[in-house]
């Protein structure tokens, strides 16, 4: 029999040491994961609340807006409103784990082999993260931004500083791109292409095209508000970029300011979007590692229960009428699918191979959730994976909620043969970040008159933004842009529901 | 792969208790309204404590753009009994729980903890305490400790080490103690050394360098220095503030919560100057009794009007309790300024006599209704008396007070140096 990790619940950091090798060992060996290297840091209660209302990065330019977080969170916990997280993980190469020094031995197994190797490798392969986060970066550049803005507050004042955040974080969710641009490219590229597209004009030249009537010509202005507009990268939805670039009173620290929230929004951007797959990766490779551990003899059986007891509180799922229930639990929808695949891999029925032929039997189950890992987002994941079994088991409906309906609330599909792929597409779509957020453009700017800046917000489903919030953002916008700020509120047919007009507020001292 | 394990707990705390003060700042007329409308409901005892705090989210609200409305889509979880087509009533649970609950985006209040320090702070941060009476308090004190350089004797406990050390320093370099260093050096000089002669002498030298070294000691008795401390009259950390009120008939509500702020005040002033401060109330009608905060601003009583009542059972109690020579005593006087006629002669016996001489400080406030002007009443029968005490001498505060705006100023100006509120002090 293997020597075990540990006895009770006790640990030191030699025990650490051997549960991370152990963990690693499995980790590499048996599900053939590919980490980031892992550094582990134990801290107290407090610093958990210190990296709760800094969103888990452990440094971060100061703002009162972390203040409030963290007076919120404190208050909350003290009256025991709110248990703490066993860990917070950070995307970023080393990838760093944050474990609470309260857990038990057990819990620590838990949480190294969650932060440590489930994260560590979903960040590291998921596309997304890779498209749009540079995990060895990251901490170098939250210390650039920590200094840039401290040095702005000595040499501009905290007040001015503070303002331009204010309006930088009203706009953070408005900060981010949602597609990946075309690259840059450099010189010598650009003096190819060049150098092709003469070649290709040389090569295909015919007088005779001179001849061919063309189609009657563009108005002037027209023309000028085309090229108005591809001037200006219009339309943009990337609003805090658009300010950045465009905005024409801005000093240039307030440029760069936006340009560090909008960064750190950006690198948010990818776990908002994976959030079901994040946590369900996490929570399968700690299942599996951990089972294995117990099955080798390296964990008692004592402490083999005490991990199913959290592992079934994490995966917890509360029906929609339980006084719980507050919407789908990432952590049980994602492992019950991570499981489901296992299943259909490994076991498949008739049912799993009509509705997944190219995986159903393969029997390699870690090379296609390695696989899966790497290619999807929630929504694409759960639009994709989401076995009948499943929505089955979670006895999982759609409520059509159309206030116009007298009736009621309308059920549209159940999880019965007619109504799988409609609740299969509806709840993906739940998880479509772009779909939740609300879909805002810079559509143009009225340069030749009042400077005025329009936006546009594409209304879907009829569901407007809430007023007062909206106008304060706009405020904000008002203020960056310096001149008045339109929002007009249009639905799929074009058709103006709202327009709201806000005027800069004057600036107090010249700046 | 090397992991890296490490310990943050050891690493200093309170990381973002910098960005907690900004948010205080950015709070602070939020914050200090609800300061100070907790402070209304609590006893003056207990306004220097911390506590919750609850101010409206409003103020702090992050904008961001968000949705609402319209037509909603949900999938939800635990289907019982539904199948497609059925119509849910709108009041149903179904709806109702979609809602999910944003992180204190639905509340519209936000409580926190505010810390002793950071309460006092907010409190009287718009007060601008003066440098008050430190001048006097130094009058009454007490005996303390404090270092005063060395001396040869004392108890081993408190030798001082770094200036016996440095003496014997001194000491073998002043009379050449040869160092070990050159001992060494003369030894090795002599293992090295072929020639007999040179040999006797060096082993000659080396002989001499040691005895020597044995006769000048490392450390002599002559070195040691103890730390010496001496006994300096510090200021008495505790004093007692009498609260004397008028209960009588014509004090009304609005003039007795004028008179329990001005004591709030006075209270929590002298609580950041001295360790220890006790309050007691006086309250007198007719005739004066000690009571309890409750039953002071609380407990009904009806009666005529006699202070000098209440500065005799001031003066009693002093003499029982608080020793002035112990004690800073500071006594605070709220009345609405009627006093019956044949009682103003023993009232300024009382007080130029046996009050004034063992306070600190003794204020007269006089409360009058809101709206009314102090100023445009005649003088009452009080003050009057008082104020002719002070004009032949006495040192007597006293302020007129009608509207709650006016505390602070008066108490701020109160509270001046002795000096300028002296010269000032007349109406």
């Amino acid at each position: 029999m293997t020597e075990r990790l540990f006895e009770g619940a006790d640990w030191d950091f030699h025990t650490l040491q051997r549960i991370t090798d152990a963990c690693e060992e499995l980790a590499k060996n048996d599900l053939g994961l590919d980490v980031y290297p892992n550094q582990i840091e134990v801290i107290t209660a407090e610093q958990m609340l210190d990296a709760y209302s800094s969103v888990g990065m452990p440094l971060f330019y100061k703002h009162w807006s972390f203040g409030k977080h963290f007076a919120f969170h404190e208050a909350s916990y003290r009256k025991g409103l709110m248990g703490l997280a066993y860990e917070i993980v950070i995307n970023s190469s080393p990838c760093i784990s944050y474990l609470m020094e309260e857990n038990t031995a057990t819990m620590q197994t838990l949480v190294i082999a969650h932060a440590a190797f489930g994260h560590n490798h979903f960040f590291k392969n998921n596309y997304l993260f890779k498209q749009w986060t540079d995990a060895d970066g990251i901490l170098d550049y939250l210390d650039f931004a920590k200094n840039y803005v401290a040095t702005c507050e000595e040499r501009y004042g905290r007040v001015e500083v503070e303002r331009t955040l204010d309006a930088a974080h009203a706009l953070m969710s408005h900060g981010i791109y949602r597609y990946p641009g075309k690259k840059k490219l450099d010189l010598r590229a650009e003096e190819k292409r060049a150098g092709r597209r003469r070649q290709h004009e040389e090569e295909v030249f015919n007088d005779l095209w001179r001849t061919v009537p063309k189609g009657a010509a563009k108005s002037r202005s027209a023309l000028s508000i085309e090229r108005r507009r591809k001037l200006l990268g219009l339309p943009q939805e990337n609003l805090l970029y658009f300010l950045e670039k465009s905005a024409p009173r801005l000093a240039p620290w307030q440029r760069e300011l936006l340009r560090i929230v909008r960064h750190i929004a950006q690198y948010f951007y990818p776990q908002s979007q994976t959030k079901v797959m994040n946590e369900g990766t996490a929570t399968y490779v700690h299942y599996r590692i951990l089972s294995k551990l117990h099955e080798q003899g390296r964990i008692s059986d004592g402490n083999f229960l005490e991990f199913l007891q959290s592992h079934t509180n994490v995966v917890f799922q509360p029906e929609f009428d339980d006084p719980r229930f507050s919407g789908f639990n990432p952590y049980a929808l994602g492992f019950a699918m991570m499981q489901d695949i296992e299943r259909i891999v490994t076991r498949p029925e008739d049912e799993d191979r009509e509705w997944f032929p190219d995986i159903a039997g393969r029997n390699d189950v870690m090379g296609v959730l390695r696989d899966v890992w790497a290619n999807y987002r929630d929504e694409s994941f759960i639009g994709q994976f989401l076995s009948p079994k499943l929505m089955r088991h979670f006895r999982m409906f759609h409520l059509h909620d159309d206030p116009e309906e007298r009736a009621g609330i309308r059920v549209d599909a159940i999880h019965d043969e007619r109504g799988f792929r409609r609740v299969r597409r509806e709840l993906a779509r739940q998880h479509d970040v772009g779909f939740i957020d609300a879909n805002i453009e810079v559509v143009d700017v009225d340069l030749s008159g009042d400077r005025r800046l329009i936006l546009h917000h594409h209304v879907i489903k009829g569901s407007q933004l809430n007023e007062t919030d909206a106008k304060r953002v706009l405020q904000h916008l008002a203020d960056l842009w310096t001149y008045d700020v339109s929002l007009i509120e249009v639905d799929a047919n074009d058709k103006v529901l709202r327009e709201y007009v806000v005027s800069p507020r004057p600036i107090p001292a010249a700046a | 792969m090397a992991i890296h394990i490490i310990d943050r707990r050891l690493n200093p705390g309170g990381k973002s208790l910098e960005n907690r003060q900004r948010f205080l700042r950015r709070a602070k007329s939020l914050v200090q309204g609800a300061v100070k409308k907790t402070s209304q409901d609590r006893d003056i005892k207990d306004v220097l404590e911390g506590g919750e705090v609850t101010i409206p989210l409003d103020g702090m609200h992050e904008p961001r753009f968000r949705r609402e409305g319209g037509t909603r889509d949900m999938v939800l979880p635990g289907n019982k009994k539904f199948t497609e087509g059925d119509y849910l009533q709108r009041s149903g649970q179904g709806s109702a729980k979609n809602s999910g609950p944003g992180e204190g985006d639905s509340e519209d209040a936000f409580r926190f903890v505010l810390s002793r320090d950071e309460f006092v702070d907010l409190f009287l941060d718009d007060l601008e305490l003066p440098d008050l009476a430190k001048r006097r308090i130094a009058q009454t004190e007490s005996e303390g400790i404090q270092r005063a350089g060395y001396t040869t004797s004392g108890s081993p406990a408190n030798i001082s080490v770094s200036r016996t050390v440095q003496l014997a320093l001194a000491r073998r370099i002043a009379l050449r103690r040869p160092r070990k260093s050159e001992i060494e050096e003369l030894e090795a000089e002599i293992a090295a050394c072929t020639d007999e002669d040179l040999r006797a002498e060096l082993v000659e030298k080396l002989e001499m360098l040691k005895a020597k070294s044995k006769r000048i000691p490392f450390i002599d008795p002559l070195d040691i220095r103890y730390r010496r401390f001496e006994t300096v009259p510090r200021p008495v950390a505790q004093a007692v503030m009498f609260c004397l009120m008028d209960v009588s008939g014509s004090m009304s509500e609005h003039m007795k919560d004028l008179a329990k702020r001005f004591y709030m005040l006075l209270y929590v002033f002298l609580k950041r100057r001295y360790k220890h401060v006790e309050i007691v109330f006086i309250r007198h009608t007719d005739r004066a009794e000690e009571v309890d905060e409750q039953t002071f601003f609380y407990g009904p009583a009806s009666g005529g009007t006699l202070v000098s009542s209440a500065l005799q059972a001031m003066y009693e109690i002093v003499r029982e309790r608080f020793n002035p020579s112990d004690w800073n005593i500071y006594a605070a006087q709220a009345s609405d300024g009627d006093n019956s006629y044949s009682d103003g002669e023993l009232t300024g016996m009382l007080l130029t006599d046996k009050i004034l001489p063992v306070c600190q400080f003794f204020a007269y406030i006089e409360v009058g209704e809101s709206g009314g002007s102090a100023f445009d009443l005649s003088d009452s029968s009080l003050w009057t008396l008082y104020e002719r005490l002070r004009n032949s001498g006495a040192p007597l505060s006293m302020r007129k007070v009608s509207e709650r705006s006016e505390i602070f100023p008066v108490f701020h100006d109160l509270f001046q140096r002795r000096e300028t509120a002296q010269e000032k002090a007349a109406p």
